[in-house]
C-alpha cells in the first residue's frame, strides 16, 4: 500500500473537440465521399468516438486529380519563398492548436497524452518549421542546380505516431512543390483531419493536401492509382512489399519506411542508471508501438543479473491507465487486432522457454491493455527474438564480446535501428560502424529530430525521412 | 592458315570471374560470341543459376572486408586497376572494336579508364558530399554518414561493353559495395579481359564478380536472391523489368530502374547518382555532456 | 549538559563501513579502485530522466500530502554572519508553529544553525520534537586542519546538536585524494558522537554527475548518516539531477547492505512545486520509504512559506498572499 498515492490528474478530454463525425478532405473542402462511413474507438475503454467517412476508389481518384490540377496549375510553380510561408503558417498552427491536437491523439490512438503532448505534437510542429525553410533553398541541397518536384505523392501512414507521421510526410513533400494524397491509417484517422482544417486555415491553396480516410484498400488503391508519382509509405514490412510489388514496372518513385528488431546492447561499463532509462523509452515508449524500438536488449553478461534487477525495479514504477492522465507512462494498445498479435506472440515466447516477467500493474477493465513485459533467457533462435511485436515486449539476450553482440544485433532481416551503451569512445564508433541499421543511438535511445535522417537497412526499408536527406524523396535528380 | 612468316595466335578461353578466380560455368555450358557483323570471336562460358548462387556467396564473404577498408584504401586499388587498364588499352581498344563493330574504339576505350579514374577519387570523398552533422534541438551530437548497401547485383548495359560496363561497376565498389555483375550477353569478351585487369590489380578476390551468359536466364535468380541487397536493371529492357522488381521486392530490394529509353551516352557526365543509389544513410546519435 | 530531545534520526550510527565494502576502504588504492570503478552517469540522460519526472503531475490529495511531508522534512536554516540570538529565536517559533493560522500544521524537521548558536536553538526546541543540527568542519570552505574541524564539531555537540552538518575537503577530493576525505569523515563521525552526521558534498564544486556519484557512495562509506547537497553558499547548489545521482546512490547502498542511509538537499529550492518534484524523484528513484524525515530532508528558509500558502490553497480553494504567512 503506497503512502502518497497521485492523484488522478486527468487532461481535459473536452480540449480535443471530439465531433460525432468527420469529412475527408478533397480539392480544399470537407466532403462525405461515396464510401462507407466506419467508426473510430477510444482504445482505451472501446467508446466510439466519432464517424469517418471512407475514401472509396472515386474519391481516392478525386483527391489524386485535384492534387494533380493543384501540382500543375498552382504549388508545382509557385514560387519557394511562397511555399514556404504557408509551410510556416501550418506549423504555428500545430502550435497554436496542439493542446487539442495532443488530447484527440491520445483518445484516438490510446497514447499517454504525456507523449503526445511533449513529442507527437510539438515534434510534428518542429518537422513542418524546419521544412518550411528548405522550401526556397532547394538548390542548395545538394541534389543538383534545377531540382524539380515530382508531382503528385501518395502517402500511406500508420497508427502509431498519426499526426508526426503526416508531418513527416507532407512537410518534406510540399517544401519540394509536390501535391500530395494522404491516407492516415483506419485506427487513427482523426488528427490527420484536423491537420487538414489547418491546412484550410492556413489557406493552403485547394488540392495541394488531401486526406483520405480509409483501411487497407483506400491505401491500395491510391498507391495503384495512375496519377501518383511518387509513392511513400510507412508501415509492416509485409505491405511495404506489397507495395514495391504494385508499383513494378511504374515510373512511380517509392519510399519505405518499414518495420524493425533493434537491438539495445548494454556493454558491463555503460552508465547503467541511464541505460535502464534508455531500455525503458526503448521499447516501452508508446506501447512499444515504434518501428525502430529497442525490442532486442544483448546486455553483457557480467551485469546482466544487476541490470534486469535495476530494470524490473524501474518498471515497477511505470504507470499504466488512463492515456489522458497526465501521470500515465503506459497507455493502452491502439487495436483488439494488435492486443490479439501481442498475447500470441508472447505466449509463443513461453512455449519456446523464454521466461516470462510482467510488471504488477492492474489492468483496466475495459479497453485493450498489456503490461510492461520482459522475457530472459531468450536466443535467437526464438521468434519472439526475430518477429516484430511491435507492443510492450522486450526480449533479453546475453553476450560475452562486443564481436557476439555486433553478430547477434546484425543477425536479423531488418536494420532500422541500434542502441550501444558503453563509456568507451572508441568501442562506440567500433559497434556504430558495423552495426547494419539507420540509426544508432549511442548511450540514448528513441531520439527524433526533423534535422536528424531516419530510416533503415535492408528489410526495414530505403529512403529517408528527415534532414537534408529527406528531401531526396520527393525531388526529381 | 599461318603463313611461313606469321605465327598461330594463342587463343585465350573466356571464363567466369567468381571469388578471384576464373572457373567454367559449373553447368559446363558456352555461347559462340561474334562481332554485330557475324564474324566469330570466342565461345564465352554460359553461367547457370548455380554460378549465380556461388557469385553470390562470394560478393558477400567480401563484403565486410571491402566495405570496412578505409576509403582512401578502395581509392588506391581503384587507381591501381586504371593503370591495369591503361596497361591493356590496345588490347581493349581492339576488344571492345570487335564487340561493338566499331572502326576506332579509342575514345570509348580512353573514356572508359578516364570514368575509372573519376571514380577512384570519389571512394574517400561522397561521405563529405552525402553525409553531414544534424543540428537536432538537444544536446546531442548527431551525424549522417554513407554506408554501402551490400551485395549489389547490375545487370550491365547490353551494348556499351566497356565503357558502359565500368561505368555501372565503378560507383558500386568505389561506395564500399561488393558486385555480381551480368556482363552484356552478345558484347561479353571484353567484360572478361577486364576480370583479368581486376584479378592483376589489388581488388580482392569477391568484390567484384563477373558473369556471362543469359541476361534473361540469370536476372531472376539475382532479383530473387535474399543475399542481395540491391539490383541494377539497367542492362534490362525496360519492359522486361516489372517481374524482376516483383521479385526485387520479397527482400526490399533497392532497384536501380536504368535508363528509361535506349542506352544512355555514356560519355556524359555522369554525376553521383550511381554511387548514391547504392549507399545507405546511417545517422548516429550521442549525449553531449560532462 | 543539555536534556536531548529524541532525534527524527533514528537509524544506527555507524562509524565502521559495512563489512561488504571492507575490501572496498582498506587502502588508499583500494578505495580509489572502488570509486573509479562505478557505473558512470551520462549527464544528458540523467538530466532527462529528471526533466521527465518533473513533468508528474500532483493535484489534490496527494498535493496536499507532499505540502505537508515537505513541511515536516525541512530543516529550517540560517547560516548568515548576522545570525543573532534573537534571529534564532524567531526562526524557532517559526519551526515549531510554521502558520500560527493553522494549528494543525506540521513542525519542520530541524533547525539548522551555525555552532555558536546551538545553545540558543537548543533552549527554544527544549520538548518539541524538533532535532538542532550544526553546520561544522570550518564551514562552508572546510580549509582549516583536521583539528579546528573537529573541535568545531565538539564544540556543537557539546552545546547539544543532534546532527552535524559537515563540509567535505573538497580540493582534497578534486585532488583524488579519496582517502584523506574519507579519513576526516570518520573522524568527524567519531566526535559527533550520538550525533547525527550529514556529509555536505558541495556538489556545485564537484562539477560531475561522476563526481558526485563518488563523492555520495565515498561518503555513505564512511559512515554519513545522510549525504548532503550543498553548504548554500555555492552556487548550483541541489539540482534535480545532482538529487537523483544520491538518491540512486543511497538506493544502491541499501540494495547492497540493506541499511538505509539519509539525503538532505540544501540550496535553491524555493518554491513549493520545486520541493514537491523533489519528493517525486525521491519516490521514483529510491522508493517511498525515503518518503520520511529521518532520511529526506530539504535545508531551506524561504520555502516554508510557499509551502503554507500552496498548503492553505488546498485547503481553503483561495489563493494567498505573502503578507499572510511569517517572516522568520
Amino acid at each position: 500500500m503506497s503512502i502518497w498515492e497521485y492523484t488522478p490528474a486527468p487532461e481535459s478530454r473536452e480540449s480535443a473537440r471530439l465531433r460525432p463525425s468527420y469529412q475527408m478532405f478533397i480539392d480544399g473542402e470537407f466532403v462525405d465521399g461515396s464510401g462507407t462511413a466506419f467508426k473510430t474507438i477510444n482504445p482505451a475503454d472501446e467508446e466510439v468516438l466519432a464517424e469517418v467517412a471512407e475514401a472509396n476508389e472515386s474519391d481516392v481518384d478525386n483527391a489524386v486529380r485535384a492534387a494533380r490540377r493543384a501540382f500543375e496549375q498552382v504549388w508545382g510553380r509557385m514560387p519557394g519563398r511562397e511555399r514556404s510561408k504557408y509551410l510556416f503558417r501550418i506549423a504555428r498552427l500545430i502550435q497554436e492548436r496542439a493542446r487539442e491536437l495532443a488530447v484527440l491523439e491520445s483518445l484516438d490512438n490510446g497514447k499517454p497524452i504525456k507523449e503526445s503532448r511533449d513529442v507527437d505534437i510539438p515534434l510534428a510542429a518542429a518537422h513542418f518549421f524546419y521544412y518550411a525553410g528548405w522550401a526556397d533553398k532547394l538548390e542548395y541541397a545538394g541534389f543538383g542546380a534545377n531540382p524539380r518536384p515530382l508531382g503528385v505523392a501518395g502517402q500511406v501512414i500508420p497508427w502509431n505516431f498519426p499526426l508526426l507521421m503526416a508531418a513527416w510526410k507532407l512537410a518534406p513533400a510540399l517544401a519540394a512543390g509536390n501535391t500530395c494524397v494522404l491516407k492516415p491509417a483506419e485506427t487513427t484517422p482523426l488528427t490527420a483531419l484536423v491537420l487538414a482544417e489547418i491546412c484550410q486555415q492556413a489557406d493552403l491553396p485547394p488540392g495541394v493536401v488531401n486526406v483520405v480516410p480509409g483501411a487497407g484498400n483506400t491505401g491500395a488503391t491510391l498507391v495503384a492509382h495512375k496519377g501518383v508519382d511518387k509513392v511513400a509509405f510507412t508501415g509492416s514490412t509485409e505491405v511495404g512489399k506489397e507495395i514495391q510489388r504494385t508499383i513494378a514496372g511504374t515510373k512511380k518513385r517509392l519510399t519505405l519506411e518499414l518495420g524493425g528488431k533493434a537491438a539495445n546492447i548494454v556493454f558491463d561499463d555503460a552508465p547503467l542508471d541511464q541505460a535502464v532509462e534508455g531500455i525503458v523509452s526503448g521499447i516501452f515508449f508508446n506501447q512499444g508501438h515504434v518501428c525502430c524500438a529497442g525490442s532486442r536488449l544483448l546486455v553483457q553478461e557480467s551485469v546482466a543479473d544487476e541490470l534486469l534487477d535495476s530494470l524490473k525495479r524501474r518498471l515497477g514504477t511505470l504507470r499504466l491507465g488512463d492515456p489522458l492522465d497526465k501521470n500515465t507512462d503506459i497507455g493502452a494498445i491502439n487495436s483488439a487486432a494488435q492486443l490479439e498479435k501481442i498475447r500470441s506472440l508472447s505466449q509463443i515466447g513461453e512455449s519456446e522457454g523464454a521466461t516470462r516477467w510482467s510488471a504488477a500493474c492492474p489492468l483496466p477493465e475495459r479497453g485493450f491493455w498489456f503490461p510492461p513485459t520482459v522475457f530472459t533467457g531468450v536466443s535467437q533462435a526464438h521468434r519472439i527474438a526475430r518477429e516484430e511485436i511491435f507492443g510492450p515486449v522486450l526480449s533479453v539476450l546475453t553476450f560475452r564480446t562486443p564481436d557476439e553482440a555486433l553478430a547477434k544485433a546484425n543477425n536479423t532481416p531488418y536494420g532500422l535501428s541500434a542502441g550501444i551503451w558503453t563509456e568507451k569512445g572508441s568501442r562506440i564508433l567500433w559497434m556504430a560502424n558495423r552495426l547494419r541499421a539507420g540509426v544508432v543511438w549511442a548511450n540514448t535511445f528513441n531520439r527524433f529530430d526533423p534535422t536528424s535522417p531516419f530510416g533503415g537497412y535492408q528489410e526495414s526499408g530505403f529512403g529517408r525521412e528527415g534532414g537534408r536527406h529527406g528531401l531526396e524523396a520527393y525531388l526529381a535528380h | 592458315m599461318p603463313t611461313e612468316s606469321s605465327r598461330l595466335s594463342v587463343r585465350k578461353t573466356y571464363k567466369l570471374y567468381i571469388g578471384g578466380a576464373f572457373p567454367r560455368s559449373e553447368s559446363g555450358r558456352s555461347y559462340p560470341v561474334s562481332t554485330p557483323d557475324g564474324r566469330f570471336l570466342a565461345n564465352a562460358s554460359q553461367a547457370s543459376r548455380k554460378d549465380v548462387r556461388d557469385a553470390v556467396v562470394a560478393a558477400r564473404k567480401a563484403f565486410s572486408g571491402w566495405s570496412g577498408a578505409t576509403a582512401y584504401n578502395r581509392g588506391q586499388i581503384l587507381y591501381r586497376i586504371a593503370e591495369m587498364l591503361e596497361g591493356r588499352r590496345a588490347q581493349f581498344i581492339a576488344e571492345v572494336a570487335d564487340a561493338e563493330g566499331l572502326n576506332d574504339a579509342e575514345s570509348t576505350v580512353d573514356a572508359a579508364i578516364d570514368r575509372w579514374v573519376w571514380y577512384a577519387g570519389w571512394t574517400d570523398k561522397i561521405a563529405q558530399v552525402t553525409g553531414s552533422s544534424n543540428p537536432v534541438a538537444g544536446r546531442y551530437f548527431n551525424f549522417s554518414l554513407p554506408e554501402p548497401t551490400g551485395v549489389v547485383a547490375i545487370l550491365a548495359p547490353q551494348r556499351s561493353s566497356l565503357l558502359g560496363l565500368i561505368s555501372v561497376l565503378a560507383p558500386a565498389i568505389a561506395g564500399g559495395n561488393t558486385v555480381v555483375a551480368v556482363a552484356a550477353q552478345d558484347r561479353p569478351l571484353p567484360a572478361s579481359t577486364l576480370a583479368e585487369v581486376l584479378a592483376t590489380s589489388d581488388l580482392p578476390g569477391g568484390v567484384i564478380n563477373l558473369l556471362t551468359g543469359r541476361t534473361a536466364e540469370l536476372a531472376p535468380w539475382l532479383a530473387g536472391h535474399m543475399d542481395v541487397n540491391a539490383i541494377d536493371l539497367t542492362g534490362v529492357a525496360a519492359d522486361e523489368r516489372t517481374e524482376l522488381e516483383r521479385l526485387a521486392a520479397d527482400n526490399v530490394k533497392r532497384v536501380f530502374r536504368g535508363p528509361e529509353g535506349d542506352e544512355p551516352d555514356w560519355t556524359a557526365d555522369p554525376g553521383i547518382g550511381r554511387l548514391t543509389a547504392f549507399l545507405e544513410t546511417k545517422t548516429v546519435w550521442h549525449p553531449v555532456g560532462t | 549538559m543539555i536534556a536531548r530531545v529524541h532525534s527524527p534520526n533514528v537509524t544506527a550510527p555507524t562509524t565502521q563501513p559495512t563489512a561488504i565494502f571492507a575490501d572496498a576502504v582498506r587502502d588508499a588504492t583500494s578505495l580509489r579502485r572502488f570509486l573509479h570503478g562505478l557505473p558512470g552517469v551520462d549527464q544528458v540522460g540523467a538530466q532527462a530522466r529528471a526533466a521527465g519526472l518533473a513533468t508528474r503531475s500532483i493535484k489534490k490529495a496527494s498535493k496536499v500530502w507532499a505540502l505537508e511531508a515537505a513541511i515536516g522534512m525541512v530543516d529550517l536554516t540560517t547560516l548568515e554572519g548576522a545570525d543573532t540570538a534573537g534571529k534564532i529565536r524567531s526562526l524557532c517559533a517559526k519551526a515549531r508553529q510554521p502558520d500560527p493560522a493553522d494549528p494543525t500544521c506540521p513542525p519542520v524537521a530541524a533547525v539548522c544553525v551555525y555552532p555558536d548558536l546551538v545553545t540558543v536553538a537548543r533552549e527554544h526546541l527544549a520538548d518539541t520534537g524538533i532535532a538542532v543540527a550544526s553546520v561544522a568542519t570550518a564551514f562552508p570552505s572546510g580549509r582549516a586542519s583536521l583539528r579546528t574541524k573537529l573541535a568545531d564539531v565538539a564544540d556543537a555537540v557539546e552545546a547539544g546538536a543532534d546532527e552535524i552538518d559537515m563540509v567535505i575537503d573538497r580540493g582534497a577530493f578534486l585532488a583524488g585524494h579519496y582517502r584523506e576525505v574519507y579519513d576526516e569523515i570518520v573522524a568527524v563521525k567519531a566526535a559527533c558522537g550520538s550525533a547525527h552526521l550529514k556529509v555536505i558534498l558541495e556538489t556545485g564544486e564537484l562539477s560531475t554527475l561522476d563526481n558526485v556519484r563518488r563523492a555520495s557512495w565515498l561518503a555513505l562509506l564512511a559512515g554519513g548518516d545522510f549525504i548532503k547537497t550543498s553548504t548554500g553558499k555555492v552556487s548550483p547548489a541541489a539540482t534535480p539531477p545532482v538529487a537523483l545521482v544520491m538518491m540512486e546512490a543511497v538506493r544502491d547502498f541499501a540494495a547492497a547492505t540493506g541499511e538505509r542511509r539519509g539525503v538532505k538537499l540544501a540550496g535553491g529550492i524555493r518554491t513549493a512545486k520545486d520541493a514537491v518534484r523533489y519528493l517525486v524523484l525521491v519516490k521514483e528513484t529510491a522508493g517511498e520509504e525515503w518518503l520520511t524525515p529521518r532520511l529526506f530532508r530539504i535545508g531551506a528558509s524561504s520555502l516554508v512559506n510557499d509551502l503554507l500558502m500552496q498548503r492553505t490553497r488546498e485547503r481553503t480553494g483561495v489563493y494567498s498572499g505573502n503578507d499572510y504567512f511569517t517572516v522568520d
